[in-house]
């Protein structure tokens, strides 16, 4: 059902009233805008206010619970009393509306990155990328598979990698420490890197997602 | 008096052939994608709907999210260099797959495994199960939403973690049994520590049955959902605690004997009405029968002894021709491996058979129609399927 | 198991029987019969569950050899019942109507390897592969999977190959010259 093109295509459909009304779907549900950069980007100096407002964020970083791969097996122990993250201001939120970080955790097949890129697309700005384990960095062991990729960077852009098969929650936990650090000095600036280089990402996306039925770009 | 069974004779609208009816332009059935991200989804799956108001219609699962292409890789590496790849096939469990792959190996080469390595196989893969059961607890009790029960049981699962770490080293991927044996017997103080940690899950398991077994609200949703008919267990291929639930008693430790199961006394928790509430209690069952395995286990496997037979230099292994099949139980059900050598350094075809192969996609289907949409977590959660062993 | 056998040669060929274990009997038939073998199986010897359904490649031979595994849970017992097929037309009848579950393991099939099984439910739609794939089918022997994941998924630089094989050989014997 999702892949037909009787979904994307033009139709008429019938106000409450019987009046008629065409719809075309990728351009009437769908905003066609692309991302912009924001007016903070590439500031020279960080200001009072800036400053403030790195330190707010990087104490409440809510994580999309999404467990894209094998790593999300020792995502959920951070949940528990045991490792603890919420002493941090950390907390998982079921919904990208909610979240602004990612955690890509582990390998990506072609059917999750298209979900991981609906779902980092819709998170509001200032977002981060966090890649768990071995296969965000180099592909890991699954290098030779013809279903999984091989650089996450290429894709979507990474604030942070933390190395491992799977790491232990104390490393996942000193990933987040190093993840606050870089926000308070102003360098969690993917959401910026992302609009700058957009059709640079969306080319390698569509390299590899070779049937692209979704929007250009999940608002 | 309330009554516990919900009454849904006159619903869907069925035509005279007895068909559903489905008028798609009267607005009463809606499309629902119920993807991956969801919270309620156990695992990267993903259901796309037909509800008609409240209840489900038709569905059809979507698998694929974490597909790898296991048994292609496989087919590359040599017989050692298989055994870290096929550990991530099921993540919750990953013991069975060294086992079983392990078990393959030696029948198609004719190795003897000595009989402490087979004591300590017996214990690791003993462990797997109690915390898979422990983590299967928490997600059954979030999809009906009492969170709380995941924060006590996958606590209680990181103590069976420690213990995992002091002998094999890693807390999830062990590796710790090749072909021949396993690497190495228990460390000094390991009984003592690991009573005190069974002591603490009992515990633990006495909070959950009153917090969540005697629970009215878990009571109402899930007694009646998803009822299984004993007649159906043969003909689609259901096994484990699924097929436990209907009466039908099938386990592959009391059918099929492997390891020292036939030294160990046990029995095989059955249920009578096949419902979730009864899924969930032959696991509780299970979970504790699994405690007591261990305790048993802890008192007879020798200290010290030969651990590992003479294999040939293993990265020059050539393997002569055959096809095997063997199989184990884990907490979902029946896995099995499928072997076929053909006389090179390399594996001709390894097929991985997880239970939740047929779970997941056939049975599922059938089962979700007309089960109310707030419920179709907890069915599928009561199902436990898992999706990585479905598309490897 | 004998008298098994023994009931089954009088309406089917059967071509070549191989002992694995006490409870575990690989037969092979031929194509035309297979379908009447397993009911025969399933029906009147009690073999009722169906534990897997694979394939594997034999490129040499220019065959797919198909592995029905039967398991007859009240006995205890095994029996693999295996179908070469052709490799370049490789079709087979499809057993959905003796058991449902069977559909799922002939959709894999016809995705992985190429076989169709026609009559099957919802066969022919993508299952666990991408819906932009457009290769062959992967689990087949010819197509090599790291030639496809170099090309396509863009590799880190910096990667080299680490055979133990190769490796032994060069530190065990240097002076030799392998090309």
């Amino acid at each position: 059902m999702r892949s037909n093109d009787d979904f994307l295509s033009k139709k008429i459909v019938y106000g409450p009233e019987g009046d008629e009304i065409e719809v075309d779907p990728i351009r009437d549900y769908y905003c066609d805008a692309v991302p912009q950069v924001s007016k903070e980007y590439k500031r020279a100096y960080p200001g009072i206010i800036d400053r403030f407002k790195n330190w707010a964020r990087s104490e409440s970083i809510w994580i999309l619970a999404y467990g894209s791969g094998c790593g999300a097996i020792e995502m959920r122990p951070l949940m528990t009393p045991k490792y603890d993250a919420y002493q941090y201001g950390i907390q998982w939120r079921p919904t990208p509306r909610q979240a602004n970080l990612l955690m890509v955790s582990g390998y990506l097949s072609l059917k999750t990155l298209r979900i991981v890129i609906r779902a980092y697309e819709q998170m509001p700005s200032p977002k981060y990328v966090m890649g768990l384990g071995s296969c965000t960095i180099n592909g890991g062991m699954y290098y030779d598979s013809y279903n999984t990729i091989n650089r996450l960077d290429y894709y979507l852009p990474v604030d942070v990698y933390v190395a491992g098969c799977m790491p232990r929650p104390e490393s996942l936990l000193d990933g987040l420490e190093l993840l606050k650090k870089l926000i308070r000095e102003g360098q969690g600036l993917g959401a910026d890197i992302y609009a700058e280089k957009f059709e640079w990402y969306k080319a390698n996306q569509k390299k590899i997602l070779k049937s692209w039925n979704m929007p250009d770009y999940s608002w | 008096m309330i009554s516990l069974k919900q009454d849904r004779s006159k619903f869907p609208v069925r035509g005279d052939d007895g068909q559903l009816i489905i008028d798609r332009e009267s607005g009463q059935f809606s499309e629902l994608f119920l993807g991956p991200v969801h919270p309620g989804m156990t695992g990267n799956m993903s259901l796309e709907m037909l509800i008609q108001g409240d209840e489900i219609m038709k569905a059809k699962t979507h698998v694929g999210y974490l597909h790898r292409g296991f048994e292609k890789l496989m087919e590359r590496r040599r017989f050692i260099q298989c055994f870290p790849i096929c550990v991530r096939i099921a993540v919750p469990e990953p013991d069975f797959n060294e086992y079983l792959l392990a078990a393959t190996i030696e029948e198609l080469a004719g190795i003897e495994v000595p009989d402490a390595a087979q004591w300590m196989r017996t214990l690791l893969l003993e462990m797997s199960r109690l915390q898979s059961y422990l983590a299967w607890i928490g997600g059954q009790g979030s999809s009906f939403g009492l969170g709380l029960i995941g924060q006590w049981t996958i606590w209680a699962r990181d103590l069976v973690l420690d213990r995992f770490e002091e002998i094999t080293g890693g807390r999830i991927y062990h590796m710790h049994m090749p072909p021949g044996g396993v690497r190495s017997l228990l460390p000094d103080g390991f009984r003592g520590r690991m009573r005190e940690t069974l002591d603490t899950i009992e515990q633990v398991m006495k909070d959950v049955d009153k917090a969540l077994f005697q629970n009215s609200v878990y009571k109402t949703r899930s007694i009646g959902l998803g009822y299984i008919d004993p007649s159906m267990v043969d003909r689609w291929g259901i096994t484990g605690p699924n097929a436990r639930g209907a009466g039908v008693a099938r386990d592959v430790r009391k059918d099929y004997p492997y390891l020292k199961y036939p030294e160990l006394d046990f029995e095989v928790a059955v249920g009578k009405d096949s419902d979730a509430y009864t899924r969930a209690d032959v696991r509780r069952r299970d979970l504790l029968t699994t405690v007591d395995l261990i305790r048993q286990i802890l008192e007879r496997i020798p200290d010290s002894g030969e651990f590992m037979a003479k294999v040939p230099n293993v990265l020059h292994w050539k393997i002569p021709r055959g096809e095997t099949y063997k199989r184990a139980e884990c907490t979902r059900g029946e896995y099995g491996y499928y072997t076929v050598t053909d006389g090179s350094g390399y594996p001709r075809r390894i097929n991985v058979r997880g239970p939740s192969y047929t779970h997941a996609v056939t049975l599922l289907e059938k089962m979700i129609v007309n089960v109310n949409l707030a419920d179709a977590a907890g069915l599928m959660s009561s199902l436990h399927t898992y999706p990585p062993e479905i598309e490897r | 198991m004998q008298q098994i056998l023994d009931a089954l040669k009088q309406s089917v060929m059967i071509e070549d029987v191989r002992t694995q274990r006490d409870d575990l009997i690989f037969i092979t038939v031929s194509e035309t019969q297979a379908v009447s073998a397993i009911t025969h199986l399933r029906d009147r010897a009690n073999f009722t569950h169906l534990v897997i359904l694979t394939a594997v490649d034999w490129l040499e031979d220019g065959l797919f050899q198909l592995t029905y595994l039967l398991n007859n849970p009240v006995e205890k017992t095994d029996i693999g019942v295996r179908v070469m097929i052709d490799r370049e037309k490789a079709r087979m009848e499809s057993i959905h109507h003796l058991w449902p579950a069977a559909a799922t393991y002939q959709r894999e099939l016809r995705e992985m390897f190429g076989i169709s099984f026609p009559g099957s439910p919802r066969v022919n739609e993508t299952f666990i592969l991408d819906e932009g794939w457009d290769g062959p089918p992967p689990y087949r022997r010819d197509f090599d999977t790291l030639k496809y994941s170099e090309e396509t998924y863009f590799p880190r630089p910096g990667r080299s190959t680490n055979d133990p094989a190769e490796y032994m050989k060069s530190m065990l014997y240097p002076e030799v010259d392998n090309d």
